[in-house]
C-alpha cells in the first residue's frame, strides 16, 4: 500500500516543520529578521506568527550577532531556538558567536554547556543577487568542529531535517539553498523526522560516482539522466549532512564505481570538494581508475549579469564533461 | 518550632555581612597573588589576567545575586568566579590544566565555567558574552522565571557592535539583564579617551532606553548598594540596567605586559584607592573589625589557597584519550529520536 501523498513546495515542507516543532515543544520558538510580520525574507514563515504570537515567532533587529549569540544563550537556558539568518553572507556578522561560542562552548567548558540550538540560512548562488548574496561558505562552516552541517536538498529532507536537527544536543547549522524554495512535488502526507546521519544514493549507477550536496543536487542528477542517455551509468550520492562527513556512503559508492566526480557550489581552493577529494584519495587511493574531478564555483565573487553568473556556477554541461573525463572519453 | 539558641548579643549582622565582603575581596586579591607567582614558576601558563585592584566590583555584584541567577563574565574572570562561588581547587586546578579544574583542563584561565553556580563562563571576545546573556535573559522571560542574569565586560567592550546590539536588544525585549561594565579605564593598552568619542559608557547605555548609572568601583558598599538597586528593579520588571563601575587594574593588562602606556605616577595613585584596604580600615575605624581579626581572616585565606594549590598540584591530568571528548555531546540526535 503506497502511502498518501500530498503536494508541496520546498519552503512549505521547511514551514510546517517550524509549525510541527512549535507544536511539539514549546520549548522551540524562531527567532530572525523579518520571520513574523513580514513572514520570512524566502515567504519560510508566512502565517506563523498569526498561529503562534510574536513571542515564538520573534522578529529581531538587524543584529546577527546579538540575535545568533542571544539563541545560543536561549539554548543554554533551556529553550530550543530556531535562529534564522537571511543569508549566508549575512552570518558572516555572526560569525563571532556561531565560531567561538556555539561551537566551542562545550568543550572550553568541559563538557558543562551544551548549546541545542538550529541556524538556519539561505545559501547560494543563481537569481541575479550579485556578490553578497549568493555565496556558498556552508564548506566554511564545515571546517569547524562542534557544529553539524546539514544541507536538505529534497522536500523530505526540508520536512524532515529541522526536527531531529532540534533534537540534537549541539549547534546544527541548516543550509536552505536560494534555488529550492519554489521545488515543487509530492511527499508522503505523514513525512517526517529523517536522519541526519547518512548520505542518501539518489540515483544508483555503476561507472561513476557524482558527489554532491544542496542547491547541485538538482543539476547532478540532469546530468546523470544526459550520462545515461550516452551510456554511462552514474550513481549520485548527496551528501545531506557535510559534518560530519558520512564516509562510508560516498567512499563505498567510489570503491565500487572507481570514479568520483565532485559537484560543489563552493570555491575550489580549500574547498570542501577539496576536503572530499582528499579523503578519497586517503582511503579510496587504490580503487580509483581516474584522477577525482571536481566541478565547483569559478573564483570570483558571484557577478550580477546572468551569462557571467551562469559562467560562473557548475552546470550541467560542466558536470557531463568531468564525468567524460574520468572515463577518459571526449564528451 | 524548637527554640533556636540567639546569636551572641554583640553580632552584628551588617558587620558580619562586611566582613564576609572582606573575605571575598581578600580571597581574590590573594589568590591573584598567588597566580602570578606561580605563572612565575611556570605551573600556570597561556595568557594571565588578574584582576587586583578590582576586587570590590565582582564582590559588590555578586553579593546580591541569587543561587539560580546566572553569570557571564569576561577573560579576566577569576575575581567574578570566586566571588559567585566557584571552589577554588577547581578553579586552581583549571590554572593548571588539571582534570579537576572547573572546565577540566580545557578552558584555563580565560574560560573557567561552573554549572553548578550558573556560571556561564570567561568568554575571551571581548564583548561575545553581552548576546549570550541576552540569551539567558530572553530564556527567562519566555520561561517566566524571576531571574536575573549578570554580565560583566569592561569598557573596551563599549566599543563593540555586539555591545550595542546587545543593549538595543535587551531594551527592546525588556530583558533581565544587568549589564556590569568594569570601566578600569584601558583596554588592553589604549585608553578610554584614546578610544571613545564620549567616555560616559553610562550615558551611552542610557541612550537605549534602560537605567544606567556610575559607581565608584572602588569602594565595595557602593557597588553592592548599586547592584541591589538594578537587581531588585529588574527581578520585578524594571526590565536591562546597566552599572558603569568605575575601577582600576592594578597590574598590567596580563603577565606579558610590559605596561608601557600608564603614567607610573597614576597606577601609585590609583593605588591608594585600593578597594581591600579601604574597607578593611573603615571597618577597622569604627570598631567593626579588629587587627586579630583581619590576621585571622588572612591566615584563613591563605590557607585555603595552600590547600588549593596543593590541591592543583596532585590532581591528574585529563587522559590524552579524550582529547576529543566534549567537542560533541556523547548522545547523537537519531539516539535522542
Amino acid at each position: 500500500m503506497t502511502a498518501t501523498m500530498v503536494k508541496t513546495t520546498y519552503r512549505e515542507a521547511l514551514r510546517e516543520a517550524i509549525r510541527e516543532a512549535l507544536q511539539r515543544d514549546e520549548r522551540v520558538f524562531l527567532m530572525g529578521e523579518d520571520v513574523g510580520a513580514y513572514g520570512g525574507c524566502f515567504g519560510v514563515s508566512l502565517g506563523l506568527l498569526e498561529d503562534f504570537g510574536p513571542e515564538r515567532i520573534r522578529d529581531t533587529p538587524l543584529s546577527e550577532s546579538a540575535f545568533v549569540g542571544a539563541g545560543i544563550g536561549a539554548a543554554i537556558g533551556g529553550l530550543r531556538p530556531i535562529v534564522e539568518v537571511m543569508t549566508v553572507n549575512f552570518s558572516l556578522l555572526a560569525l563571532d558567536q556561531i565560531m567561538n561560542t556555539a561551537a566551542s562552548l562545550q568543550h572550553m567548558s568541559g563538557g558543562q554547556y551544551a548549546v541545542p540550538l538550529v541556524i538556519r540560512m539561505t545559501t547560494g548562488a543563481g537569481r541575479q543577487l550579485a556578490a553578497q548574496h549568493s555565496h556558498s561558505l556552508e564548506g566554511w562552516y564545515a571546517h569547524i568542529p562542534g557544529l553539524r552541517i546539514v544541507t536538505p536538498a529534497t522536500l523530505e529532507d526540508a520536512r524532515g531535517m529541522l526536527w531531529t536537527a532540534l533534537e540534537d544536543p549541539d549547534p546544527v547549522l541548516v543550509f536552505e539553498h536560494g534555488s529550492l524554495y519554489n521545488l515543487a512535488g509530492e511527499i508522503a502526507a505523514d513525512a517526517g523526522p529523517v536522519d541526519l546521519d547518512h548520505a542518501a544514493v539518489r540515483r544508483p549507477g555503476d561507472d561513476l560516482t557524482l558527489i554532491t550536496y544542496g542547491g547541485t543536487l538538482g543539476r547532478t542528477l540532469e546530468a546523470a539522466e544526459e550520462l545515461a542517455g550516452a551510456g554511462v551509468s552514474a550513481e549520485v550520492v548527496d551528501l545531506r549532512t557535510l559534518r560530519p562527513l558520512d564516509d562510508a556512503t560516498y567512499l563505498g559508492s567510489v570503491t565500487r564505481t572507481h570514479r568520483a566526480v565532485i559537484v560543489d557550489e563552493g570555491w575550489r581552493s580549500g574547498s570542501l570538494s577539496a576536503e572530499l577529494s582528499a579523503r578519497i584519495t586517503e582511503q579510496a587511493f587504490y580503487d580509483l581508475d581516474a584522477p577525482v574531478e571536481r566541478v565547483c564555483t569559478e573564483e570570483v565573487p558571484i557577478p550580477y549579469a546572468q551569462h557571467l553568473e551562469e559562467e560562473a556556477l557548475p552546470q550541467v554541461r560542466d558536470i557531463v564533461a568531468a564525468a567524460h573525463r574520468t572515463l577518459g572519453e571526449q564528451p | 518550632m524548637a527554640a533556636r539558641r540567639r546569636t551572641p548579643a554583640k553580632a552584628d549582622p551588617a558587620a558580619e555581612h562586611e566582613r564576609e565582603l572582606l573575605r571575598t575581596m581578600l580571597r581574590i586579591r590573594r589568590f591573584e597573588e598567588a597566580c602570578a607567582e606561580l605563572y612565575s614558576a611556570t605551573k600556570i601558563r597561556g595568557f594571565l589576567h588578574l584582576y587586583v585592584g578590582e576586587e570590590a566590583v565582582a564582590t559588590g555584584v555578586m553579593s546580591v545575586l541569587e543561587p539560580d541567577d546566572a553569570v557571564v563574565s569576561t577573560y579576566r574572570e577569576h575575581g567574578h568566579a570566586l566571588a559567585r562561588g566557584v571552589p577554588m581547587d577547581a578553579l586552581m586546578a583549571e590554572m593548571f590544566g588539571r582534570q579537576t579544574g572547573c572546565s577540566r583542563g580545557r578552558g584555563g584561565s580565560m574560560h573557567l565555567f561552573h554549572a553548578d553556580t550558573r556560571f556561564v563562563g570567561g568568554n575571551a571576545i571581548v564583548g561575545g558574552g553581552l548576546p549570550l546573556a541576552v540569551g539567558l535573559g530572553l530564556a527567562d522571560h519566555l520561561a517566566g522565571r524571576p531571574r536575573v542574569t549578570a554580565c560583566f565586560f569592561g569598557e573596551g567592550a563599549a566599543a563593540e557592535g555586539e555591545f550595542h546590539e546587545s543593549l538595543n536588544l535587551a531594551a527592546l525585549w525588556h530583558l533581565p539583564v544587568l549589564f556590569v561594565c568594569e570601566n578600569n579605564r584601558y583596554a588592553m593598552g589604549t585608553s578610554l579617551a584614546h578610544e571613545h568619542a564620549r567616555t560616559d559608557i553610562a550615558l551611552r547605555a542610557s541612550s537605549y532606553g534602560m537605567a544606567a548609572w556610575a559607581v565608584d568601583g572602588m569602594d565595595v558598599r557602593a557597588v553592592e548598594e548599586s547592584a541591589r538597586q538594578a537587581v531588585e528593579a529588574i527581578r520585578h520588571g524594571g526590565g536591562p540596567h546597566f552599572l558603569e563601575v568605575r575601577t582600576y587594574r592594578f597590574r598590567a593588562h596580563s603577565m606579558y605586559d610590559p605596561d608601557r602606556y600608564r603614567p607610573k605616577a597614576e597606577v601609585a595613585e590609583e593605588k591608594t584607592h585600593d578597594p581591600v584596604t579601604a574597607l578593611a580600615e573603615l571597618m577597622t575605624s569604627e570598631g567593626r573589625l579588629t587587627d586579630r581579626q583581619l590576621a585571622t581572616l588572612e591566615k584563613e585565606v591563605a590557607a585555603e589557597i595552600a590547600a588549593a594549590v596543593e590541591h592543583a598540584e596532585q590532581a591528574p591530568l585529563e587522559p590524552v584519550e579524550d582529547l576529543t571528548r566534549f567537542v560533541h555531546s556523547d548522545r547523537t540526535p537519531a539516539e535522542v529520536t
